[in-house]
């Protein structure tokens, strides 16, 4: 499987490997995402998940390997870049601007996206498209009664939903979720699971998730991840019936 | 395959999962001329009630400009530095420089000093922006050291210890010579700092304003919606760089001298203590703590000349010690317990 030769594929990642002196993170780890893939990264704690999605948005840069966005090599570019070329991410760890108030906290996101964070002089007042923008997503995430809000004064469940607003707000072609349910109590992410379920379709979505239920619910594609290698990767099915899947990581 | 195609699917889906609440209202900045006009008025106000301390009023407006460029760095891109004074000092010698040897109208010279501020800032912010917290503060001290030094050894261009003197500046404009009692020095200086400041208020308030403030709240938020950071710094680092070498030619101009204590480790941590006093990240606290700084450094130390450092010390307890919103709560009870 040697891919970006694959018209529709918009991320590749080949043969990524990942070294912190003597500890090896990511071993040769190697997959494809399509337009409308919705593919779950899963593994025990500490199986380099979150190191792999480091690497991918451009946060750590991998010893060896390539990763190709939509079809250009950008093993070696910046975030910045990254992100122009389409791709965008959440964090495990909510990772917000804690005293902006909640729109302002979309509108940076709509501002970098038109390229606007070089200009000086017309206040952030002054965009008034933007700014009905914002208020849409905030609507559309039901948060429209907090948009003066200081974005710390939220419950934990919203500040999760404004993740996930941020990284839409950029209109990603990929989007690496990592963990967006974390530390939410169950029963109390009914939000976050509807914007999950009305992700737009042609959107390719990698999302490591420790919930077995929502995974196998979203997923139309599971890769296996254990100490840093890819165990197993297929559909829900073949994972739930892979036998070292189950002794690995099932437990079942 | 189970993902709906609509015009907003969030938008459906979010609705079935709770009932729409109202909209609250956005949030807005104020108008960006408000405050820098009210500063206007105050210190025209101020220049006219205490005509025989024009001197003292000339040099509060001075270190208000300066510490406004420190708020930018400290306070609004959340970069602590204590070689702040480097950037005032170039701006200061470069302004004398170009005094005394090449054209004595004031004008060109705080254009001098401003791009030399700004210069001195774009180059060691190329280098000194690549480093975070504790590593850029030290970086910070060194450079202004290594600046210091250089000044120093440059005897012939600087007057080395003795200080840059000699000069003397045409009429402001063609038209309005320095007068001995500084009612030329008082305006002019005020006038820009009013006019720099409302620049200073427009930048925090634009896009990349926005941005800057992003980065002090979470660089790795704005990394990853695509902002290069340290592009972004790079240029906030040269704007304050602009108005602290601004600061320093107006200190050149109106004192008519630059000693080396212009590049000092000691007005860099005067400087942060005012911001810090004042409040930092407003950019009006900047100017509030320089005029409450300076006043309190005048009449502390005309009344005990070695002791006025213990008011300042105390001050500054209390206001890193107690909350704002705790003292404005007791300030409210003392006035009688007004709702």
């Amino acid at each position: 499987m040697s891919g970006h030769a694959i018209p529709d594929t918009l991320l590749d990642v080949q043969a990524l490997d990942k070294r912190f002196g003597g500890l090896h993170v990511t071993r040769n780890v190697s997959f494809q995402l399509r337009a409308g893939d919705r593919l779950a990264l899963i593994g025990p704690n500490g199986a380099g998940k979150t190191t792999l999605v480091n690497q991918i948005s451009g946060v750590l840069e991998p010893s060896a390997g390539q990763i190709w966005l939509r079809g250009a090599d950008v093993t070696r570019t910046s975030q910045a870049q990254r992100v122009r070329a389409g791709l965008a991410r959440t964090f495990q760890i909510t990772t917000l601007a804690p005293h902006f108030a909640v729109q302002r906290q979309i509108e940076l996101a709509l501002f970098e996206r038109e390229g606007l964070t070089g200009r000086l002089w017309r206040s952030i007042d002054g965009y008034p498209a933007l700014q009905a923008e914002a208020q849409d997503i905030l609507a559309r995430f039901g948060l429209q009664a907090h948009a003066a809000t200081a974005t710390q004064d939220l419950a934990y469940g919203e500040q999760r939903l404004i993740e996930m607003a941020l990284a839409l707000a950029l209109r990603p072609k990929v989007l690496l979720l990592d963990e967006p349910m974390a530390g939410v109590p169950k029963g109390d992410g009914a939000r976050l699971l509807a914007a999950l379920d009305a992700l737009p379709g042609d959107l390719a979505v990698l999302i490591i998730e420790h919930d077995m239920d929502l995974v196998f619910r979203f997923a139309n594609r599971i890769v296996v991840l254990a100490e840093g290698a890819v165990l197993a990767d297929g559909s829900p099915d073949e994972i739930r019936r892979d036998p070292r899947v189950r002794a690995a990581y099932l437990g079942a | 395959m189970n993902h709906p195609t609509m015009t907003h699917p969030v938008q459906a889906a979010v609705a079935v999962a709770m009932p729409l609440q109202p909209a609250q209202s956005a949030p807005r900045c104020a108008p960006p001329w408000r405050a820098p006009l009210l500063l206007l008025v105050a210190g025209l106000a101020a220049c006219a009630a205490f005509p025989d301390q024009l001197g003292l009023i000339t040099r509060i407006f001075i270190t208000g400009l300066f510490v406004l460029s420190l708020d930018l760095v400290v306070g609004v891109a959340g970069l602590a530095t204590l070689g702040h004074a480097a950037l005032f000092g170039l701006g200061a010698y470069a302004a004398g420089i170009f005094a005394l040897h090449a054209h004595a109208d004031p004008l060109l010279g705080l254009g001098v000093g401003i791009v030399a501020g700004a210069l001195t800032a774009l180059v060691s912010g190329a280098f000194l922006l690549r480093y975070q917290g504790f590593t850029f503060l030290m970086l910070t001290v060194a450079v202004s050291q290594i600046v210091l030094s250089l000044v120093q050894k440059a005897r012939n261009w600087t007057g080395g210890d003795d200080g840059l003197s000699g000069f003397a500046m045409a009429p402001l404009l063609g038209r309005f010579a320095f007068d001995l009692e500084g009612k030329v020095a008082a305006v002019y200086s005020l006038v820009v700092l009013v006019l720099l400041f409302y620049v200073a208020q427009r930048i925090v308030q634009s896009p990349f304003g926005l941005a800057v403030r992003g980065i002090h709240e979470n660089r790795a938020r704005m990394a990853a919606l695509g902002t290069p950071v340290f592009r972004r710094l790079w240029l906030l680092y040269t704007v304050a760089g602009a108005l602290a070498g601004a600061a320093g030619a107006l200190s050149a101009q109106t004192n008519a001298v630059v000693g080396t204590d212009s590049l000092s480790f000691a007005l860099s941590a005067e400087a942060l203590v005012m911001l810090i006093l004042g409040g930092a990240g407003q950019l009006t606290g900047a100017l509030v703590g320089a005029t409450v700084f300076t006043l309190l450094h005048h009449t502390a130390a005309s009344i005990n000349p070695y002791h006025w450092l213990f008011v300042v010390g105390g001050l500054l307890m209390l206001v890193v010690l107690v909350p704002p919103a705790k003292a404005w709560a007791w300030l409210r009870q003392r006035a009688g317990g007004v709702r």
